[in-house]
């Protein structure tokens, strides 16, 4: 977004900084870990081992990676079109009502294989939907996305509590949710994949949207960086006026690119709803859009960096959950922090340790520093 | 019928307040070019201190301090990330939130072992009611005299300072010469500068600022209004806040009415929930929960006025361009 | 002889790799005015925003009536009396005038004191010095003219004994800026102490008592103007140059490519900046705008290209109207085979930060060419964009490169490379060598003369009146939005001078 033209080595922009702003990160953590009495060291022991320890632990992180690949993706495509997309969350949750409908609808007469591909369309649709409107008042009317998304997120919110407490609620039931789907759409468990390499699972709820996760992060790949479409968003996030001067339409390609961002979000919802709980409870989303953000900011909106980036936030939650267990002190909420303090220093604070990294580098290579500053402005 | 008015009203101002502490808070900073969508961050985490040190030292006022200074300090980082080191402020104002979110759990298990919850806070460690001179005489007295007994008076002193400091903002802005210099900091940071002001140090007095009255406002939540911390008990206050300040035009006496009428709406439907209308029936109450929202969207479309934010909101003061 | 009011030390400032000032020297005498000159990029604004407080010099000391003092701040400027108007204003557009002279020398904390006592200062400014301004009007509502004055105020108010003006008249017309003289003159006569930058010979010879002219970042010379002559400061500022005359032949004129009638452009605020201008520009000539900056060349030149709307008029390319008052779509344009050079590449003719092939399909990422479906064809892209590197000799040759990394003059290759390769008919030039180095300029102007010999019709602006006369087959001065006069290529130096500067306009316009 607004990152400085890179003065350092591609490694060392990509890798070394993200991954000083993340050590800096868990290291304010594990302040906090100290101040609730514990033993940071020993909270990143039982939280790697909860994350990676076994085969369950293992599709369990994958779970939860699914989610935020998603949001990840969403968030990243649209700050490539120089916008800001807070409203992950709302789109995820509006496209579960979408998901939940075609699954209740079908869930009788098709199978899987059937009704996923429509609850993908309908995800994806239903989140698009969401992030038109707000997509529209800033390409027509010049509204501040970012608080038209925070806005969208409460409004979604109202409108999923009302369903859910009202029409989607069976009448039997008291749970605000819908009533569980039959086998039509349950999706498969991919546990057999790691079974194969020797690993057990028993019943981690690891799915087959890991796999449309992964296929959506070569999309986004393909969609920034080889098409037509992603040029332009490219174009219109790095400097308007040039992509005015280039012929692309501002009003289309902020649409476009927030279509594309809600459809990612959207997608979100068929791993929970689908693929473990198999019926649609209040909160499904449960902050996952928001993770969105971090995840985005982490993998510095690459696909190839997204992807471990949400596999290290589906670290955080399953060894979280884990570590919850084991230190009662901590509650998963301590994920909230780190994800807070990722966004912080990964994001808001990201050019803090890149001057004195430069530095360093000029007097270890000047030549890999070989670009002149920014100049200034002479008479 | 004037009783239930009243009480309407008077559920209105308490639900209100928290609602103008932040939305004042968020002005003093938006004035200044400083985004902040972190108002619920500091707010809840103003609110988990204080609860906290109301209930170790048994003093509301020590309660008040302790949430003040914490929100002070998440003020400062918002301001460490956006000022000195011109990171984006909507990234930073998120981080905040999610860091006062995370960490008012933990460290309340933690420290109290009570899910979450603070302990109990009561006497003195508790902001009480101030009953206004003469209230329980003028009672009787028909409608003047409950809108006084019951409407104005009655409320903690956090309440008054709240009301307070609506005309205390205007006159600091429109009056003072730091009131001067914070608008125009946020309208053209470099006519600031260039009249040997520094732009660094009004930026942070104005976050000082934020911090200052979300610190109020989330005291107000835990050590008067509640009887201590309850996690989440924000509960979206802090956006609904930013949602009046749009909604105001970045300008306090209107602050002060949208603030109102938010927290008319939220104290409506809880007393109006499930109740049958003339003409259109049953209102679902989640709608007049999201009405704030609504109509804000409504707003910034640019249906009912224009909302024209401070030029220089968001943009981070570069001086060599 | 009292100490100078001013005086500036071996000076040195750099941005990066740019040295912007050079070891500079500089005396002012007190109640004078000294005018400083230089071509664009010379350093001028550099040096006055040292002595401002507004930069910090990398070394040099700063004199200040005889005694060494340090200026890091505006603050330290204004305690030692300095004051600065600076091109663009700093002023806070929805503030009154009042508003604006008090904010940081308000002297209280509340208001109405500080509002009270500027009052009356500014009727005693006013009464003194011809200053009228209404102090409760709002700036953005008040004429750019009247706003310069709110910026002398703002500096007298704080009782500065120096004043620096930063090409103060870029914005006015020719009898505001007469006005604005006459000020600077009983200023002078008050004893104030004028430094004027200006890139003006006229004024500099109209108004100063010493000058001293800068180029490429240092100081070459210190004249009394009464001991001067126009054409000595001219040799000075542009250094022994040879003037940079490209060979041409003859132009063989065809029919009109691009016809323009009428056009009327406004800019953002409602300013008229296009005022009913009509030229044509045939096929195989060069047609050159020349005029100060700020009279409409930009607007005129992005009206037509459609990157900005006009409010009437009308514009043909090859016979066929574009819509310029509605949705003229620049890659519309394109295809119908107008190209257009934007003056400022490096917000609108390139994007910084992409890679050099890809800002080299900008603007015909949609051609075929390019493109296998709705994917990018990269093999094709990059082949593309090494071959225009092979033809134009841009340095690195490396098309991966970030652009913001290439030097200006190469820039403006990869700009010049993409528009000119796609073979247009119309080719639209604003500003081609502005901060390009001098073997770069040579290349482009050779480039813009073939294309001349192809038979593509050529619209050129620029501010660089040499550069104006070296290439165009025909000239058009430009002056406050309208087209005041055309000349042939052998039109002198002077004689454009004046047409620029407005003088003389009806026997102009003949």
């Amino acid at each position: 977004m607004s990152a400085p033209f890179a003065r350092l080595p591609r490694w060392a922009d990509y890798g070394l900084v993200p991954v000083i702003n993340l050590f800096v990160a868990f290291l304010v953590a594990g302040v906090v870990v100290l101040l609730v009495g514990e033993n940071p060291l020993e909270a990143a022991g039982i939280l790697v081992k909860g994350a990676f320890g076994s085969g369950q632990n293992i599709a369990y992180t994958l779970y939860y990676a699914t989610n935020f690949i998603f949001t990840g993706l969403a968030v990243a495509v649209a700050f490539h079109c120089g916008l800001f997309n807070i409203g992950g969350e709302g789109q995820a949750y509006i496209a579960g009502l979408g998901v939940a409908l075609v699954s209740l609808g079908f869930d009788s007469v098709l199978p899987w294989w059937l009704t996923f591909p429509l609850a993908i369309l309908t995800a994806a649709a239903m989140g698009a939907a969401w992030a038109f409107i707000p997509a529209y008042l800033q390409a027509k009317r010049g509204s501040h996305i970012v608080i038209t998304t925070i806005m969208f997120n409460f409004i979604a919110a109202s409108v999923m509590v009302y369903l859910l407490v009202g029409p989607l609620k069976p009448a039997s039931s008291m749970a605000p949710q819908t009533r569980d789907f039959l086998d039509g759409a349950q999706l498969p468990k991919l546990g057999w994949l790691l079974e194969a390499v020797g690993l057990s699972v028993r019943s981690a709820p690891l799915n087959v949207s890991f796999l449309l996760a992964l296929l959506m992060a070569w999309v986004v790949w393909v969609l920034i960086w080889r098409t037509k479409l992603g040029y332009e968003m490219r174009t219109f996030g790095f400097s308007p006026k040039a992509a005015r001067y280039a012929g692309i339409s501002e009003a289309r390609i902020i649409v476009v690119a927030m279509l594309i961002s809600g459809a990612l979000a959207g997608m979100m919802a068929l791993n929970p709803i689908m693929g473990d709980q198999h019926h649609m409870t209040l909160d499904f989303v449960a902050g996952a859009g928001f993770v969105g953000i971090a995840v985005a900011l982490m993998g510095r909106s690459h696909p190839a960096g997204i992807v471990p980036a949400a596999i290290l936030f589906g670290m955080l939650y399953q060894g979280g959950a884990e570590l919850a267990f084991e230190m009662p002190n901590i509650s998963r909420d301590m994920i909230v922090i780190i994800q807070g303090l990722v966004i912080l220093f990964a994001g808001a604070l990201e050019h803090m340790f890149r001057p004195a990294i430069q530095t360093i580098f000029a007097s270890i290579s000047p030549r890999s520093m070989g670009v002149p500053a920014p100049k200034g402005k002479g008479a | 019928m004037v009783d239930a008015l009243v009480q309407l009203l008077d559920a209105t101002i308490r639900v209100s307040v928290p609602l103008l502490l932040a939305c004042l808070a968020g002005l003093y900073s938006e004035r200044a070019g400083i985004f902040d969508i972190g108002l619920e961050g500091k707010m809840l985490a103003g609110a988990f201190a204080g609860a906290s040190a109301a209930a170790v030292s048994g003093s509301a006022w020590v309660g008040l301090l302790v949430a003040i200074l914490t929100a002070v300090f998440l003020a400062l980082v918002h301001g460490f990330a956006s000022i000195t080191h011109r990171g984006n402020q909507i990234v930073s104002g998120v981080a905040i939130n999610f860091i006062a979110a995370g960490s008012t759990i933990i460290l309340g298990q933690a420290w109290f072992q009570q899910g979450g919850r603070t302990p109990p806070l009561s006497g003195p460690a508790r902001f009480e009611p101030i009953i206004l001179p003469g209230a329980d005489a003028l009672r009787d007295v028909p409608v003047l005299g409950i809108i006084y007994s019951e409407l104005l008076s009655g409320h903690s002193l956090l309440v008054y300072v709240a009301f307070l400091m609506v005309p205390v903002t205007w006159w600091v802005l429109f009056r003072t010469r730091f009131g001067l210099r914070l608008r125009a900091v946020g309208e053209n940071p470099a006519a600031v500068d260039t009249a040997g002001i520094s732009v660094t140090w009004l930026r942070y007095r104005a976050v000082i600022l934020t911090g200052v009255l979300t610190g109020a406002a989330g005291a107000y939540l835990a050590v008067a209004q509640n009887a201590g911390f309850v996690k989440d008990m924000t509960a979206g206050k802090g956006y609904i806040a930013l949602a009046a300040l749009i909604f105001a035009k970045w300008k306090p006496v209107p602050a002060m009415y949208a603030c109102l009428l938010f927290g008319f709406l939220d104290a409506a439907s809880i007393r109006f929930q499930g109740a049958e209308w003339p003409l259109v029936g049953r209102v679902p109450v989640q709608l007049i929960n999201a009405l704030p929202f609504i109509l804000t969207v409504i707003l910034l479309a640019g249906f009912i006025g224009k909302a024209i934010p401070p030029r220089a909101g968001g943009v981070p003061y570069v001086k060599e361009r | 002889m009292a100490e100078p009011a001013i005086q500036l030390i071996g000076i040195n400032k750099s941005f990066g790799a740019v040295r912007a000032n050079r070891d500079i020297n500089l005396e002012v005498e007190r109640g004078t005015i000294h005018g400083i000159i230089g071509e664009n990029g010379a350093g001028k604004s550099t040096l006055m925003s040292i002595l401002y407080g507004f930069y910090h010099a990398d070394s040099g000391e700063i004199r200040v009536g005889g005694q060494p003092t340090a200026i890091r701040t505006p603050n330290d400027a204004i305690a030692a009396g300095i004051g600065m108007v600076h091109q663009h204003f700093m002023l806070v557009e929805n503030f009154t005038v009042i508003e604006n002279v008090i904010l940081g020398a308000e002297g209280e904390p509340l208001l109405n004191k500080s509002i009270a006592k500027a009052r009356s200062e500014l009727q005693r400014l006013e009464r003194d010095y011809g200053l009228e301004v209404d102090p409760d009007a709002v700036i953005e509502e008040l004429p750019v003219g009247l706003q310069q004055r709110v910026e002398i105020l703002k500096a007298l108010f704080r009782g500065c004994d120096i004043l620096i003006l930063d090409e103060p008249t870029g914005v006015l017309t020719p009898a505001e800026a007469d006005h604005l003289f006459r000020i600077l003159k009983m200023l002078k006569d008050e004893g104030k102490t004028i430094v004027l930058i200006t890139h003006k010979l006229r004024e500099i010879m109209a108004i100063t008592d010493t000058v001293s002219v800068m180029r490429q970042g240092t100081m070459v010379a210190t004249r009394r103007t009464a001991e001067t002559t126009v054409e000595e400061l001219a040799e000075l500022m542009v250094g022994r140059r040879v003037l940079l005359r490209v060979e041409k032949g003859e132009a063989k004129p065809a029919g009109v490519k691009l016809s323009v009638k009428n056009l009327t452009v406004k800019d953002s605020r409602g300013v008229v900046m296009v005022d009913g201008v009509s030229l044509d520009v045939r096929a195989g000539e060069i047609v050159g705008i020349a005029g100060v900056a700020g009279n409409g060349q930009s607007e005129l030149i992005e009206a037509i290209a459609g990157t900005r709307r006009a409010q009437s008029g009308t514009v043909l390319l090859d016979g066929r109207p574009i819509d310029v008052t509605g949705h003229a779509d620049p890659g519309e344009l394109r295809d119908r085979g107008l190209a257009h050079v934007p003056e400022d590449r490096h917000h609108v003719g390139l994007v910084l930060a992409f890679e050099e092939a890809e800002n080299s399909i900008l603007g015909y990422h949609d051609k075929p060419h390019y493109l296998r479906g709705p994917f990018l064809d990269i093999d094709a892209i990059h082949a593309d964009a090494r071959e225009k590197i092979a033809k134009y000799d841009i340095r690195p040759a490396n098309d991966r490169l970030k652009t913001a990394n290439f030097s200006g003059g190469n820039q403006q290759k990869i700009v010049l490379a993409r528009e000119i390769e796609q073979d247009p008919d119309v080719l639209i030039v604003g500003q081609p060598t502005r901060g390009v180095d001098v073997g770069a300029i040579e290349f482009i102007h050779k480039r813009l003369i073939a294309m001349r010999d192809q038979g593509k019709a050529v619209l050129l602006i620029s501010v660089e009146l040499d550069e104006i006369r070296s290439l165009s087959d025909r000239i058009l001065v430009m002056f406050a939005g309208r087209v005041v006069g055309e000349r042939g290529p052998d039109a002198s130096e002077g004689e454009l001078g004046l047409l620029m500067a407005g003088v003389e306009k009806r026997e102009a316009a003949e």
